[in-house]
């Protein structure tokens, strides 16, 4: 392998090039899935349950048959009645009996907005019209929708069949579908001998992803039995498992092409139309498109679990943590499987503590199936254990910073779920944020009516690899395309290009890159776990070098040298025994028809972590005491992002983790009602944040290169959103004196916490 | 559902373009499916992301408020009109050079907006361009690269 990580002599990388899909995406050109048009193409609208919890009697869908313009109808029978079944998609796996039950219920519906039935017609509102004819018989039952209402004695029971795993019990008739318990060390005595102990518990709210682009596929079925997808996706093979799996055939029948893709952030990994488009396909022998409201999109799609995490710390005199525990409880949604063993890996993965205990708890509730959102797990475990950090270090009298340097995870420490950190940034992270301008700045003075306060808080991310493929193929004027099948939500076509071509000594504008669909691309998995510019970049690093070994042996066919006798340095090809003879890329290029034709290469990987990255976070804040409204003056985010490949998209993922944290620690939540259902189902309730809310985020991005990736890569689009809840509560006990257990940190708590208004 | 198709006679993108629609259809709607621009973007579909913005008598718009019948004899922009023979508007240039988008589903909304904004201000400060953007919703880049590509499109035009 050619080792680079040592040089910083790059030509590519570290540079920002216009991103190779940027003219097609500014011009309204790039096909995002809900734009793809194919001949015949129908429509789909699915009917969904007014209820949260219910048993499922009948569905009539005669009225909706006679409709004009209809063309099929379908229910959840019209899809494959399958076993349990499980498969891994690497970031999170599946149970396929469950993800077909949740795409079209049979048997129960277990959260407002779970699918019953779905009809196909000539446009979307005559769709709309014949599902409204679609008539549903429920018995309604009395549904829980957080972690305490679900596990109290006698609380209804979601799934009959499921069986709990606690701590290796097998546990009937309940909501919980698994503990998990991790321990080190004393735990118990180390607390015992701790100079202080704070333990506090903290409640957050089910929050969504909120992508722009509502889910959407088109699909069709045709005679030969096989089915063809058109979607948009964070992974077109995972979506080719999922839908093969539901519709019980082998993956090579199914084939998906991954169109442009409006955000995702986790939330795009599970499918939810693919198999009822491909059934309504296969009825009614038309293409059949579907694309959710937004309304559903909250409803129905999978957000992040909101929970209950209790976390108790204790020090030694020093302020040295000795002794962690803590109880995670995150609400999985209608069918088990919330982020709890990530937020597992992370909560305490910033400090090195010899004792500690961490139970997790994957719960039931009635509310869409939680899916990954950013980091999935960790945001809401760093909420609370950086929360308890802060107060320890007031407790000490120390310096917030100092007292995580003094207590900093370093290569070597244990994680507390067992895992050995190898190189690792976090003292880096922590230096850097004590030595940042906005740590060493005053306070300034607030807008009127204002009190200001600042907050700081870390986080982490365990950064995954996986499998990838990049396949090249040399053009004869020397451009180079390139075949990947990684979804790009932001900018990897660039970051993966620009590695080839440091390796190629060619500008990235000299490669053209295409996401390919499943029958193109080699295989990759799932675009989620920060793994894309590492894992699917390394690939490209390889098929850079595969390419440079196949080019060689044209030089020797070319200059009739041994192939050894040939060395490639700078982008330039030469005889190592005559200095004459030498070609560019470009010259080589020209002469590949003369010597044998294509020149093609391949590179493949399956890949260990990236080795985990961290981020420190400090906030500055206004908040009006009297209103409860806060505005965040002042951010930076310090991050550890190994090698910086694409510095503008580097910096802008972290800009935009650190909003969707700030959103999320000031007030985004599903509003429950007492019936079950979410009150605020649409963008103008579920308030994320505007250009006018927030400010400039300052990035500090700090180079710990992984020496597990030729240049470095660690991953960078997940920590940015574990600091900021936790930051934000830090901030308004600066100024406010009182410390939030609750998120979000809404205008009303605060006025609750102050004690101006009741609960 | 039986209705009689309304025939609309109206400007896109400086050039006449004439279509049926149902009466219930939506601006949006009729651009994507009946048109062929699917340049707007749906994203909610009740007017607070502003993916689907266009410009409508030199007023911005959420074209999933608008019923397709009303625009007959209006002059309608979208996306698709900004780029010229001559390359792209100046706006389009500066949302690349400054990474003012990631996933880019919001940024037809958001260029169509900013330009209704540079049309009528050409100079607009940091505060004013954060108060005119803050219909539209993007969820990826956090807003800073889209207010400085703002900025520097105001700059360069």
């Amino acid at each position: 392998m050619v080792n680079v990580s040592d040089s910083k002599n790059y030509k590519v990388i570290g540079t920002n090039p216009i991103r190779h899909d940027g003219y097609d995406k500014v011009t309204g050109r790039a096909v995002y899935g809900a734009d793809i048009k194919l001949p015949g193409l129908i429509w789909a609208s699915i009917v969904r349950s007014p209820h949260a919890h219910a048993v499922l009697k009948s569905v009539d869908t005669s009225a909706a048959e006679k409709v004009d313009g209809v063309f099929a109808v379908m229910t959840g029978k019209d899809l494959p009645h399958l076993a349990d079944s499980w498969i891994d998609h690497g970031e999170g796996t599946e149970n396929v009996a469950w993800s077909s039950e949740n795409i079209m219920a049979t048997k129960k519906v277990l959260y407002k907005g779970h699918a019953v039935a779905a009809v196909a017609a000539k446009d979307r509102y005559v769709a709309d019209y014949a599902a409204s004819k679609i008539k549903v018989e429920y018995e309604e039952l009395e549904s829980v929708t957080n972690v305490e209402d679900a596990t109290k004695e006698g609380a209804p029971i979601l799934l009959e069949d499921l069986v709990g795993d606690h701590i290796g019990k097998k546990v009937e008739k309940t909501n919980i579908a698994s503990v998990t318990r991790h321990e080190f060390g004393d735990p118990d005595k180390a607390f015992q001998d701790a100079e202080h102990v704070v333990e506090r518990t903290f409640t957050l709210q089910m929050v969504h992803q909120g992508y722009i682009e509502p889910h959407n596929a088109t699909a069709t079925w045709d005679e030969e039995g096989r089915v063809k997808v058109w979607t948009s996706t964070q992974g077109a093979f995972p979506v080719r498992t999922s839908t093969a799996a539901i519709l019980d055939m082998d993956v090579s029948k199914v084939k998906v092409t991954p169109l442009e893709i409006g955000g995702g952030f986790g939330g795009k990994i599970p499918i939810y139309l693919e198999p009822v488009c491909a059934t309504l396909s296969k009825k009614s022998g038309r293409p059949v498109k579907a694309v959710m409201e937004r309304s559903n999109v909250f409803q129905a799609s999978g957000p992040a679990p909101g929970g209950t995490i209790t976390v108790k710390m204790g020090t030694d005199k020093n302020g040295k943590l000795i002794a962690a525990d803590t109880s995670i409880k995150l609400e999985a949604g209608g069918f088990p499987g919330a982020a709890v063993g990530a937020a597992v890996q992370c909560i305490f993965a910033p400090y090195e503590i010899a004792n500690t205990r961490i139970d997790g708890y994957d719960i039931v509730v009635n509310k869409p199936k939680s899916a990954a959102y950013r980091a999935p797990g960790s945001p809401q475990a760093a909420f609370a254990t950086e929360t308890v950090v802060n107060e320890l270090a007031d407790l000490h009298g120390m310096d917030p910073v100092d007292f995580r340097l003094l207590n900093a995870s370093k290569e070597g420490t244990r994680r507390a779920d067992g895992v050995v950190f190898p190189v690792i940034g976090n003292e880096e992270v922590l230096d850097a944020a004590k030595a940042s301008d906005h740590w060493k700045s005053e306070l300034g003075t607030p807008m009127k009516g204002r009190i200001r306060g600042r907050g700081v808080a870390s986080g982490y991310w365990f950064n995954v690899g996986l499998k990838s493929t990049v396949n090249l193929t040399v053009n004869t004027d020397g451009v180079v395309a390139l075949v990947e099948g990684s979804t790009d939500i932001g900018g990897t076509r660039t970051s993966i290009s620009m590695q080839a071509a440091e390796i190629l000594g060619i500008p990235a504008t000299d490669f053209r890159p295409t996401v390919g669909d499943t029958e193109t691309a080699g295989y990759a998995d799932v675009t989620g776990g920060s793994r894309t510019t590492y894992a699917t970049g390394f690939a490209a690093v390889k098929a850079a070098e595969n390419l440079i070994e196949v080019l060689k042996e044209r030089c020797s066919i070319i200059w009739s040298l041994d192939k050894q006798d040939i060395d490639f340095e700078n982008g330039t090809f030469f005889a190592t025994k005559d200095p004459e003879l030498k070609f560019t890329f470009k010259q080589l290029a020209a002469n590949l028809d003369s010597t044998g034709g294509p020149a093609a290469s391949s590179g493949s990987v399956d890949l260990e972590s990236a080795g985990g990255a961290f981020g420190t976070h400090i906030v500055d804040l206004d908040v009006d005491p009297d209103t409860g409204k806060t505005d965040i003056v002042r951010y930076t985010a310090v991050q550890d992002v190994g090698t910086v490949i694409y510095p503008a998209y580097c910096r802008g993922n972290i800009q935009g983790g650190v909003v969707q944290g700030i959103g999320w620690g000031l007030n985004e939540e599903y509003f429950m009602k007492d019936d079950g259902s979410q009150a605020n189902t649409s963008y103008l309730d579920y308030r994320m944040p505007t250009a006018l809310d927030m400010p400039n985020i300052d990035v500090i991005m700090v180079e710990k290169p992984n020496p597990g990736h030729p240049f470095g890569v660690r991953g960078v689009g997940e920590v940015p959103i574990c600091p900021p809840i936790a930051a934000i509560g830090d901030a308004l006990h600066d100024a406010l004196g009182k410390r939030f257990y609750d998120a979000p940190m809404k205008p009303g708590r605060i006025l609750n916490v102050l004690g101006k208004i009741s609960d | 559902m039986a209705t009689d198709k309304i025939h609309v006679k109206t400007t896109i993108n400086g050039r006449p373009e004439e279509f049926l629609t149902d009466p219930y259809v939506s601006l949006l709607d009729a651009l994507r499916e009946i048109v062929g621009l699917t340049g707007s973007k749906e994203g909610c579909l009740d007017g607070n992301c502003g993916a689907c913005t266009v410009n409508v008598n030199g007023r911005i718009v959420d074209s999933c408020l608008v019923l397709a019948a009303e625009v007959d004899g209006q002059k309608v922009e979208t996306v698709e009109g900004m780029a010229s023979a001559d390359g792209l508007h100046p706006l389009q240039q500066a949302f690349l050079e400054e990474a003012a988008l990631q996933c880019g589903i919001c940024t037809p909304g958001f260029l169509v907006a900013s330009k209704g904004l540079l049309d009528n201000e050409p100079n607009p400060s940091e505060g004013r361009i954060r108060h005119w953007l803050a219909g539209n919703l993007c969820r990826c880049t956090g807003y800073e690269n889209i207010i400085k590509a703002v900025k520097k499109a105001a700059e360069n035009s």
